[in-house]
């Protein structure tokens, strides 16, 4: 994973000032992931949300998974192009984060909308077409967490990127959830399908390998 | 009949407090200043900030208090309150999202006004915005209002029976039907003007009744609400409210009423002709395609926490005055 060749790294540079530009890094991305969260529920819980609070909870939860998804995604073909794979030490938080956005999302679902209503639940998500892709959507993703930690992918060996190899599967679930969940506005959802679209090509290469050996093997 | 002015200082006490919430925000928001931040991550919040920002200066739309008769069924009821009436809406003129009509309408202009009754009848007419509210004698109704997006509220609107309306204008032996019609006007709806802002659908909004529907005595023409006249992001100055339909039948800001002989088109119908039929009565048994509709969430103010999901009723709830006129009707072919 490393390079050899590192001409932005000093000579001299101390192996800890390395790790502290990782740890600022990663302390940003608590912060910008972390402080939305808190601002839009405090504001939800305190009835200050104009319009429906119960819809934008599930909205700003949903397109900030999205977001984060995208990101995660940018992290492997960015660290390539920059040469710096240092930012690779980033994608799993940032996956996490997608992860932890996503479960929020069918939280408030579950919470605020059907308000503890299993049945209406579990009846929503088969009739649904949407909400049946994005509850598959979101195992995959549950999955991929449960598998990053470090000492499970050790174990998992190749076959850990294999599974981790579905993030490109579940971009497309949720962009595809995104745009039939929508009543009528349709040009955000199409916009993102432009935006995962454009992210899938970064990884062209990759992709093309991936589906000629599924048809190979 | 007279018609009393409040001035803008007779706050009511619910108000102040709301003014220092908006306030108290506003100062959060311009300390923290991470909204640009946020936004990089995760979504960014839908709310409208930049009007926070510069909403001071303009002046709200101004309400008026009316006479009216009030209504004798209050007891027992629990009301959504006014704040969540009036911030919650529907309304894509003024952009699809519903924190949007509030923002956005406070400019719109309802002086001058006309509201037109033509078509199959006799005895068309005109009536301009003072008429509005004192052709008819005014009454307070206590009304549900059931969206088809599967939330309802309880409402206390200011109006008259469309029924009175429609037989001062003596519809002829060929009124079959009522066709309804919004204002058009891009410049003072930002949502007719922009089509990711109007929700993609076609304007001018239309809907349509049929003639019996139309008369039956819950059918309203409103013209105000919680005792003074309709703020523009409820439908100033007039609107429809048929309670027992869901929600997007009750079209707002009318300019014209017409009687027809054939079922007028409806604008949500033309949209998505699978989810939203005509006559889109309240039918706890019909789903919509992409969600139930054996149950909603009964909204009574403004926090997440201010709901209640709870049984959708048949017609909702208006079966007694309003099931007789669907007798045979097979209501999942009829939705």
């Amino acid at each position: 994973m490393y390079t050899l060749n590192k001409p932005h790294i000093k000579h001299n540079q101390k192996p800890l000032e390395r790790i502290n530009q990782l740890l600022w890094l990663k302390v940003l991305i608590h912060c910008l992931s972390i402080s939305p969260l808190l601002y839009i529920y405090a504001q939800a819980f305190t009835g200050q949300l104009l319009g429906d609070p119960v819809d934008i909870l599930i909205h700003f939860t949903g397109i900030g998974a999205f977001n984060l998804l995208l990101i995660t995604l940018c992290i492997s073909p960015l660290a390539k192009k920059l040469k710096a794979s240092k930012l690779m030490k980033v994608r799993r938080l940032l996956g996490l984060y997608s992860f932890f956005y996503g479960v929020l999302h069918l939280t408030n679902f579950l919470v605020f909308d059907l308000q503890f209503d299993w049945s209406l639940f579990a009846g929503e998500i088969i009739k649904r077409p949407y909400i049946t892709i994005g509850m598959l959507a979101f195992v995959m993703l549950t999955l991929l967490a449960i598998t990053s930690h470090n000492k499970l992918k050790r174990k998992m060996g190749r076959q850990w990127q294999s599974l981790h190899n579905l993030s490109y599967l579940i971009v497309i679930l949720v962009s595809i959830h995104f745009y039939w969940s929508v009543k009528s506005e349709l040009t955000t959802p199409i916009f993102y399908g432009g935006l995962t679209l454009i992210v899938l090509l970064l990884r062209f290469k990759k992709l093309k390998v991936l589906i000629s050996s599924r048809f190979t093997s | 009949m007279l018609l009393k002015l409040t001035s803008k200082s007779s706050l009511t006490e619910h108000q102040v407090t709301d003014e220092n919430i908006y306030h108290q925000r506003r100062a959060v928001l311009k300390q923290l200043g991470f909204l640009g931040a946020g936004a990089l991550v995760a979504g960014v919040s839908s709310q409208s900030h930049a009007s926070w920002f510069s909403g001071e200066d303009k002046p709200s739309f101004a309400t008026k208090a009316l006479n009216y008769k009030p209504a004798d069924n209050a007891a027992g009821q629990i009301l959504t309150t006014e704040k969540k009436v009036t911030t919650h809406n529907n309304f894509y003129e003024f952009g699809s999202q519903k924190h949007q009509p509030v923002e956005l309408s406070q400019q719109f202009n309802v002086k001058p006004w006309q509201l037109s009754i033509s078509g199959e009848c006799d005895k068309p007419f005109t009536l301009d915005y003072d008429e509005l509210f004192t052709r008819f004698p005014l009454e307070e109704r206590i009304y549900r209002l059931r969206c088809v997006e599967a939330w309802s509220m309880v409402i206390p609107w200011l109006g008259f029976s469309l029924a009175s309306l429609i037989k001062q204008a003596s519809p002829n032996s060929k009124a079959k039907y009522v066709a309804f019609e919004t204002l058009y006007d891009p410049e003072q709806m930002p949502g007719q003007a922009n089509r990711r802002l109007g929700g993609g659908i076609q304007y001018p909004y239309t809907e349509g009744l049929r003639l019996d529907e139309a008369m039956n005595p819950l059918t309203l023409l409103s013209v105000g609400l919680y005792g003074k006249t309709l703020p523009p992001q409820n439908g100033a100055p007039i609107r429809l409210v048929v309670p027992w339909k869901y929600g997007f039948k009750s079209i707002k800001s009318i300019v014209s009423i017409k009687l027809v002989s054939t079922p007028p088109q409806t604008t949500w119908n033309k949209l998505a002709p699978q989810e939203y039929g005509f006559y889109a009565n309240v039918n706890p048994m019909h789903d919509h395609p992409r969600w139930s509709q054996a149950s909603e969430r009964r909204i009574s103010g403004s926090s997440v926490f201010s709901a209640k999901r709870i049984e959708t009723l048949p017609f909702n709830g208006y079966g007694e005055q309003v099931a007789h006129l669907y007798k045979g009707m097979d209501l999942h072919k009829y939705y």
